[in-house]
């Protein structure tokens, strides 16, 4: 049995999805030609457009389509603290001061160390012990100079939610942008960037069943960004370059699904997601459950496994064809293990021994049961071999 | 990530020999030693039984990634037979040979697997009297892999002055990390005491 419980990674393509794919294929139109081949592939760039639009409520006209999720962060922090002469914000006042949290995805914390480089200030905010970002302490942080905020709406390692609803009443107030990074929420949960109050919003089409390349950001029309890519007119001169055409129309079409499915594959998720919890902690002990307990995405399991080592687990989990990801510094190349656990407070020890379980749109009871099955008798065999483990 | 692990090491990884399991206090040995902390996300613990100078079982425990257990269990069949001299012969460098190879971020789990045995092996010396056989170790740099300061040192000695070189020779600092002020600083140092530019 093959089980695939790392859909925060990424996911398949939905047969959707793929269907719509092989309709278009033949539309190889540059949407930007007048001619009729050029308005066919436009008309589909836009029908897509329309279908991502719905899903997260807002109007096309906002929404600019990009390579992925990390090039809507970057251009989100890189745009609007942008330098140059050019821009409005550059010239309003001198040193720009940014504010985001320890537990953001890589690509907002190296995006906001280059502005570091660039001579903009940075204040990285702590969270509590289930990765929540406190309104006061944002609150304290925000000073005159500060331009920009960036929280993530859903973290990827734990699925916690942040209070970004309270926290951009803070900031409208004090007249600072506010930026979420939504890729793990949008498909998953309801998600509306009016309601939540924010400036700009960031989604990935892998995420949600579309193929990898393809994204979205969401900004208000008035607000001001430098584009990182130049020298073309194309998503209204937000973004140069000719549109990927079988992204785009794939991206819509999971839109759609995500949007007409959300509301029951997020009960059948947190249902499965639920089941799979409980069912560890009753069956192994001395493990620690990492996310909050409510405010958390249906699909996301983050677990600590005490006395083992999480790359070691992903392998003996592997060898059973099941695919996980773990927090431990040993899979990702670095010496640390998992920035988000480490700010979340746990010790070295239970980061290194930490599981995701992200469950998705093919995730099914059996393949629960097979996972806690084969997970137990993992746990066990490793726990056996680990001088921490205590004696039975 | 890709599967960087040989054959070799999957299979010790999968079908580890020699663990220790079960009762450990039931266990008789001769010499035990243990390296490594929770912190660097590996710990390494052998256990020696030797008989008229060879060792005649070897068993361990580990905490850690799947290197750290595929190194920790080739060694233990490496060194079953072998006299007290020849297993302390073996290096870093065997243990790879023997898995293989190992890719390159993951090195130290050969290096750590090499100073538990000998920390095993002293152990005995200690237990029996012997230690005029145990070599001077000298103070610990890091932690996570027993690097010495002894050893940076002959590295500057050597002509490696920067951190990275020293770090590829000891892989110092490659687990956690913590120690790299404390290595750079006897870097400075040592070169200051050896007159070198």
């Amino acid at each position: 049995m093959r089980v695939y419980l790392d859909n925060n990674a990424t996911t398949p393509l939905a047969g959707e999805v793929q269907e719509a794919i092989k309709e278009a294929l033949g539309s190889f139109g540059n949407p930007s030609s007048s001619h009729e081949y050029g308005r066919q592939a436009r008309e589909l760039v836009e029908e897509a457009r329309g279908k991502v639009a719905a899903l997260i409520n807002v109007d096309p006209s906002e929404l600019i389509f990009t390579s992925g999720g990390s090039e809507s962060n970057n251009v989100v922090i890189k745009g609007t603290i942008c330098r140059s002469g050019s821009c409005v914000f550059a010239k309003k006042q001198g040193r720009a001061h940014i504010i985001t949290s320890k537990v953001e995805h890589p690509c907002v914390l190296e995006s906001c160390r280059c502005m570091e480089h660039e001579g903009a200030q940075v204040t990285y905010l702590p969270v509590d012990e289930y990765g929540r970002v406190s309104p006061d302490d944002l609150k304290d942080a925000i000073k005159d100079n500060t331009k920009l905020v960036s929280i993530m709406l859903a973290n990827n390692e734990v699925g916690t939610i942040q209070p970004v609803k309270e926290l951009t009443a803070l900031t409208r107030e004090r007249k600072v942008l506010f930026h979420t990074d939504a890729v793990q929420a949008v498909g998953k949960v309801p998600v509306d960037p009016y309601e939540l109050g924010v400036d700009f919003l960031t989604i990935s089409g892998h995420k949600l069943n579309a193929p990898k390349g393809i994204g979205a950001l969401w900004f208000r029309n008035k607000v001001h960004v430098c584009p990182l890519i130049i020298g073309g007119h194309q998503e209204w001169g937000r973004r140069a370059g000719t549109e990927n055409t079988l992204g785009i129309i794939a991206f819509g079409a999971a839109a759609e699904l995500a949007l007409k499915t959300m509301k029951e594959e997020a009960v059948r998720l947190s249902r499965m997601r639920d089941r799979l919890e409980k069912t560890i902690i009753e069956r192994i002990p001395d493990v620690k459950i990492n996310g909050h307990p409510e405010a958390r995405l249906p699909n996301t399991l983050n677990v600590s496994f005490k006395y083992v080592e999480g790359e070691s687990i992903l392998y003996m989990l592997d060898f059973e064809g099941i695919a996980v990801s773990t927090g431990s510094a040993c899979s990702s190349g670095s010496l640390e293990p998992s920035h988000v656990l480490l700010a979340m407070g746990l010790d070295h020890g239970l980061a290194h021994g930490s599981v995701r379980f992200s469950l998705g749109r093919f995730t099914t009871d059996e393949e629960i049961d097979y996972v806690l099955d084969k997970l137990e008798e993992v746990i066990a065999r490793l726990r056996a071999m680990s001088p921490l483990c205590p004696q039975n | 990530m890709a599967w960087e692990y040989s054959e070799k090491l999957k299979d010790h990884f999968r079908n580890p020999r020699n663990v220790l399991l079960g009762d450990e206090s039931k266990f008789e040995y001769d010499g035990v030693g243990e390296v490594g902390n929770e912190q660097c996300g590996d710990i390494m613990k052998i256990w020696v039984v030797i008989r008229e100078g060879r060792i005649s079982d070897c068993k361990w425990k580990t905490y850690g990634c799947a290197s750290a257990i595929g190194s920790t269990s080739v060694l233990s069949e490496m060194v079953i037979g072998k006299t007290i001299e020849e297993a302390l012969a073996v290096t870093p460098s065997d243990i790879q040979r023997e898995l293989d190879g190992l890719p390159g971020a993951k090195i130290h789990c050969s290096v750590l697997g090499d100073k538990a045995l000998r920390s095993a092996i002293y152990d005995y010396f200690r237990k029996t009297g012997q230690i005029d056989r145990i070599p001077a170790e000298g103070e610990i740099v890091c932690e996570c892999l027993r690097v010495t300061k002894s050893e940076i040192e002959q590295c500057v000695h050597d002509g490696l002055y920067s951190f990275e070189a020293i770090q590829k020779r000891t892989k110092a600092g490659t687990a956690c990390g913590g120690c790299k002020e404390a290595v750079t600083a006897l870097i400075a140092r040592a070169k200051e005491r050896g007159g070198h530019s």
